[in-house]
């Protein structure tokens, strides 16, 4: 029996696959599909501390083996999450990760103020992509000094562990990872989505009513895997691996460039049940090669 | 809501863009309700990628059938498979139309435009088994675009059909069909799909002669289940009015709660 078990030194899960944030909504969407406990954990929707309108549509459009979505993290907010889908998740044997957001540094603290000290919450992870109001629209993300304050901030506040997620939009991403570490940050997850677009050439409009959105899906796995490899060859916290992930294999090749556990988005939309299948070929693969734990490929990429 | 991934065709009819599956897939048939749909995967491999929302429309025999155009890369390569394949399938999805006891012994009106009239074959043919009359009015373009005109003939419920070019039946918009036919027979309810222009048009129709209607509104989605909030459209309930995805709290509206886009019609 392989042992699927990893350690993210403040956080045991059963197997490294947890499902995204904003591809997994608040989790019960998945219940009719899958059996929660069997994933390493989830990520709930993205959560300002109101509730949020998102973008107008369209905000999809398939592209070469991905998708662009500009929903504009439209949402509940903490106090619905708290009082219908909480009690619903907190007896789940699994980790509930939530994602934070805030349009200024406050409303992150905020949020986490909000959500500290509630049963059933594992960890953090800080969307550090929300655009920042105050800044123009720039995300704190972008930089390592604004990545580094948001970090400390809620950091201050927090009563659980703190995962960073990370935007790929940025020049040197392992700049931004050293900062969050530098600033606390207990881990780090990534690929946020590529910033992205898509025209109609016929009507000679953009496909997104935002115009830009995100790219996630198969497209964009080679790219955050040399983010990931980058990412996790410079700091010491575990990080996180996202970006494309709908197979074994993937998620395998992210083990091997160092991440401690993977995320799996956009193909839970093509496949409500892809991450137990990312799951199963996981195991079948470390049996099929005798690997008896699934730690011992963490890290373990040979460029000798 | 449940996922077959070995739906297998049974039987395909083609005209022109348009395309007939009826399919093998158990327990899905047998929940399934006029107006829900269904997420169907277009290739095992990752392009293209997402599934995409197919009108469920109707249930023969134990049977699914779904009804769809070709209008765009996804349904063109779905439009390709022959009998014997094999589809992915998750459903039945959504809520569908409203077909209860209050219905029974009204006279109801069916509006379907073009790859519209998908749903409408099996609303109403619960709307009969309800106990009401429903009629049905199908138009499209052209006599190429009502494909399924005689199947709702040889199934008895009463069609009329229009084309915009006068090839076929009633010359003009399939609402302007609907007009003269809610002034000779005032039917108690009216049921719409289709293009966006079409029942904006209609639900102005309906509003104004004070006749209670549900619409089927279409939209790109990625998941189909609740997950991604990227199929929203504009809803208002009483004073609360935003984004409502559709996949989850419709298709189908009912037409006072619908805000529709500025422009056309």
């Amino acid at each position: 029996m392989v042992d699927l078990s990893v350690d993210l030194g403040f956080l045991k899960l059963k197997n490294p696959v947890l499902a995204a944030s904003g591809t997994f909504g608040y989790g019960l969407e998945f219940a009719p599909y899958l059996d929660l406990e069997e994933l390493g954990g989830f990520v709930v929707k993205g959560l300002y501390y109101g509730p949020r309108e998102g973008n107008p549509p369209p905000r999809l459009v398939e592209t070469p083996s991905g998708l662009i979505n500009a929903i504009g993290l439209q949402g509940i907010g903490v106090e619905a999450f708290v009082a219908e889908v909480l009690p619903k998740l907190k007896n789940l044997d699994t980790a509930v990760i939530v994602n934070v957001c805030g349009e200024t540094e406050e409303e992150y603290v905020r949020v986490v103020e909000f959500l500290n000290g509630r049963d059933g919450i594992a960890a953090f992870e800080l969307n550090i992509s929300c655009p920042n109001v105050r800044q123009g629209g720039a995300c704190p993300a972008l930089d390592p000094g604004t990545t580094s304050r948001l970090v400390k901030a809620v950091k201050g506040t927090s009563r659980l562990p703190i995962i960073v997620k990370l935007s790929p939009n940025v020049t040197r991403v392992d700049e931004i990872a050293a900062a969050a570490e530098e600033a606390g940050a207990d881990a780090v997850s990534l690929v946020n989505t590529f910033l992205a677009m898509s025209i109609d050439v016929l009507t000679r409009r953009p496909k997104l009513a935002n115009v830009f959105g995100g790219l996630s899906g198969p497209a964009i796995k080679p790219i955050a895997l040399r983010m990931v490899y980058q990412v996790a060859s410079r700091i010491k916290v575990p990080v996180i691996g996202i970006g494309g992930i709908s197979s074994g294999a993937d998620a395998l090749e992210f083990l091997l460039a160092g991440a401690r556990a993977v995320e799996v988005g956009t193909a839970s939309f093509v496949d409500p049940d892809a991450s137990l299948r990312v799951i199963r070929e996981i195991g079948e693969f470390c049996e099929l090669h005798r690997i008896q734990r699934v730690e011992e490929l963490i890290g373990k990429l040979e460029t000798g | 809501m449940m996922k077959d991934p070995t739906a297998r065709i049974e039987n395909v009819e083609r005209w022109g863009d348009y395309c007939l599956f009826s399919v093998e897939t158990g327990e899905i048939a047998g929940r399934a309700r006029p107006g829900q749909f269904l997420m169907i995967r277009i290739s095992s491999q990752l392009d293209p990628l997402l599934r995409r929302p197919i009108s469920i429309h109707a249930r023969e025999n134990g049977r699914l059938e779904v009804f769809f155009q070709v209008a765009g890369r996804g349904t063109e390569i779905l439009a390709q498979k022959e009998i014997g394949d094999t589809l992915d399938i998750i459903g039945p999805l959504g809520k569908g139309f409203s077909t209860d006891e209050r219905l029974k012994g009204m006279r109801v009106l069916c509006v379907g435009g073009g790859r519209g009239i998908a749903p409408l074959y099996f609303l109403a043919k619960e709307l009969r088994a309800c106990g009401a009359s429903p009629l049905v009015l199908y138009g499209g373009n052209t006599a190429a675009d009502i494909p399924l005109r005689m199947k709702f003939e040889e199934a008895g419920l009463p069609v009329i059909c229009s084309t915009d070019d006068g090839s076929f039946g009633f010359k003009g918009f399939v609402t302007r069909l609907a007009a003269r036919e809610i002034e000779a027979h005032s039917p108690a309810f009216l049921f719409a799909c289709g293009p966006e222009a079409m029942m904006k048009a209609a639900a102005r129709l309906a509003e104004s002669r004070g006749i209670p209607a549900e619409f089927s509104l279409e939209s790109h989605m990625g998941c189909g289940i609740g997950a991604c909030w990227g199929c929203v459209k504009r809803i208002r309930r009483g004073v609360k009015e935003g984004w409502v995805k559709i996949c989850e709290e419709g298709p189908v509206f009912p037409g006072d709660e619908i805000v529709w886009p500025e422009g056309g019609a």
